[in-house]
């Protein structure tokens, strides 16, 4: 532990990118207790006001909402939308990917043909089919893409199950009558932990931009909640006269995820030395 | 080469009745009531009775799957509740300015990843070589939509040098000029991410190939430099990137649709989102499956061109 934190402190770059990630989620998070105005409301006679404006340091939005606290609530509902999608396909993922690679079988058939289909489709042309079923919002946006990403997972996860399977300590384990849970829990779970780790943690940031793209597409988080992608697509029709109400929550988003990605990357490169970029 | 092609279309089966039944499943998720969703909350009952016929939802979900197939086997993807068309014309129509975005988009990437990758390898460390690594990472890390938008505000509103919506033109366009003009933002806006993945992976797998033996006889027989790069490395390192190019296909086919709804394009892309907010279930399976269809046939040319690069790929 001492020594990877000793790693991250060597690459600036990446502790620098924690540092702003920190940053975010304490200001998310703390959102309510800030001296922001309130983000939804609409105050008609200072509406696109560019950034600098007396009180509105980043300018107004098309209803003369205050574009910093819509961001700061904005973050909210972005970072949680990452974390949370990329916590359920990994749950998911790693889960089926565990059972596919210890059955084997009939059981692995069925998961990893699942898989199979659902990785024939362009990812984010599934998850908007799912939110097309299921109605467009938020929840329903999260759930078709956690749906969407965890085949990845179960991939990953049932790779290294079927190496591991084989070593000679699970056998041993199984020949001294251990129960297949507590072979999962103590022999094979251990070994999943740094893949799946680096995995989540360069997955963070995909899954902020993808449901930044349905929130975009009108498939997302629904007005009047503020949201990066959702403030993107409403701000597109005063992209001429202010483009601030573009370029702001733009800029927050490839911000973000360019940090969750130093971090991702440096998470790697600490975990599995083997794929250490150049 | 016929045998290993027969065997793949033999694969091609089961993905293709999977990914009918996912269309067809996905699109009878909602809990409740398709009618109703498609007509509102304030539809009178008989409306509803008559949708519900029209479209055989009282009929048990496994008929509904086999008549829908059964149709759509026939080329009959049903009609637009929407637009009161067939959908199958509507989404083929669509589906060519799709075709063409993501075609243009896929060979700007292909031709400019694999330059930028070699460039780097044979170059590695120098300045372009980092400035591409900054760049994989600013293509991997930028939404494609405030991409598409931030060149939109600068070369169309700003320096006015490219048009800024639309695939032609509304007044005295149609040529192919005017056609050029408006597939330059959305291709390149498409193409951006996916260069900066085609050109890291290029410049891994080049490094390695230049590092092989054969790659150090051939300069010692007094190749030069040119030849021993694109006859001999490139040429190996090909497998790995045909992989990620179709991978990225899937990628530019998917993403399409946000680049489309940006710029305004006529394609499947805007089609399906207009298609969901219209609540329209045929026109949304319609233009869903023939993407993923294509996706397919992508993946099913990718797997032939493994075949044809590497012949040891066709006896395994």
């Amino acid at each position: 532990m001492r020594s990877h934190l000793l790693a991250l402190h060597r690459n600036r770059l990446a502790a620098t990118a924690l540092v702003a990630i920190a940053l975010a989620v304490v200001a998310a998070l703390a959102a309510p207790w800030l001296p922001l105005s309130d983000p939804d409301t609409v105050d008609t006679a200072n509406r696109l006001k560019p950034p600098g404006t007396p009180g509105h340091p980043l300018g107004t939005d098309e209803f003369g909402r205050d574009l910093v606290s819509r961001l700061v609530w904005g973050a909210r509902v972005s970072l949680l939308a990452g974390v949370g999608t990329a916590a359920a396909a990994m749950v998911m993922g790693v889960s089926l990917g565990l059972l596919a690679g210890y059955y084997g079988a009939w059981v692995e058939t069925l998961i990893m043909r699942l898989t199979d289909i659902l990785m024939a489709f362009p990812f984010i042309l599934l998850a908007i089919a799912i939110v097309a079923g299921l109605g467009p919002g938020l929840r329903n946006a999260m759930i078709a893409i956690a749906i969407v990403g965890f085949p990845i997972y179960a991939r990953l996860v049932r790779g290294v199950v079927l190496t591991v399977r084989e070593r000679e300590f699970v056998e041993a384990a199984r020949a001294l009558g251990s129960p297949d849970r507590l072979i999962l829990a103590r022999h094979v779970v251990p070994h999943l932990l740094s893949p799946v780790v680096v995995a989540f943690s360069l997955d963070v940031g995909a899954k902020i931009l993808t449901t930044a793209g349905l929130s975009f597409l009108g498939l997302g988080t629904q007005p009047p909640t503020a949201d990066w992608g959702s403030m993107l697509a409403t701000g597109r029709q005063f992209v001429i006269l202010s483009p601030h109400v573009v370029l702001l929550p733009g800029f927050a988003i490839f911000v973000t995820v360019l940090a969750l990605n130093l971090v991702g990357d440096a998470v790697r490169d600490i975990l599995d030395p083997r794929t250490r970029t150049a | 080469m016929g045998r290993f092609l027969a065997r793949r279309l033999l694969h091609l089966g089961p993905v293709l009745l999977g990914v009918s039944v996912i269309v067809f499943l996905v699109l009878h998720l909602a809990p409740g009531d398709p009618a109703e969703v498609m007509l509102g909350a304030n539809a009178n009952k008989e409306d509803l009775e008559r949708l519900r016929v029209q479209l055989g939802l009282d009929q048990p979900l496994y008929v509904q799957y086999l008549t829908w197939i059964g149709h759509v086997a026939r080329g009959d993807l049903g009609r637009s509740l929407w637009m009161k068309r067939p959908v199958l014309g509507e989404v083929l129509e669509r589906f060519k300015a799709t075709l063409l975005l993501t075609g243009t988009a896929l060979f700007l990437s292909t031709v400019g990843g694999i330059a930028l990758g070699i460039a780097s390898a044979t170059r590695a460390n120098s300045l372009l070589d980092r400035l591409s690594a900054v760049a994989s990472l600013f293509g991997a890390s930028m939404p494609t939509f405030w991409l598409g938008i931030v060149l939109m505000v600068v070369f169309s509103l700003w320096l006015g040098w490219l048009p800024a919506s639309g695939m032609y033109a509304p007044y005295g366009g149609g040529g192919l000029r005017d056609l050029l003009a408006h597939l330059i933002l959305p291709a390149v806006t498409l193409a951006a991410a996916s260069v900066t993945i085609i050109a890291r992976l290029t410049r891994a797998t080049m490094l390695e190939t230049l590092g092989q033996d054969y790659v150090r006889t051939a300069r010692a027989k007094g190749l030069g430099d040119r030849p021993v790069v694109w006859r001999h490395a490139l040429k190996n390192a090909l497998i790995p990137i045909v992989t990620v190019v179709g991978v990225q296909a899937g990628y530019l086919l998917g993403g399409a649709v946000l680049t489309e709804t940006v710029f305004a394009w006529p394609g499947v892309g805007t089609l399906v989102v207009q298609g969901i907010l219209a609540r329209d279930v045929p026109l949304v399976q319609g233009g869903v499956l023939v993407i993923a269809l294509s996706f397919v046939l992508v993946n099913l040319a990718v797997d032939t061109l493994y075949a044809w690069l590497d012949p040891r790929i066709k006896f395994q």
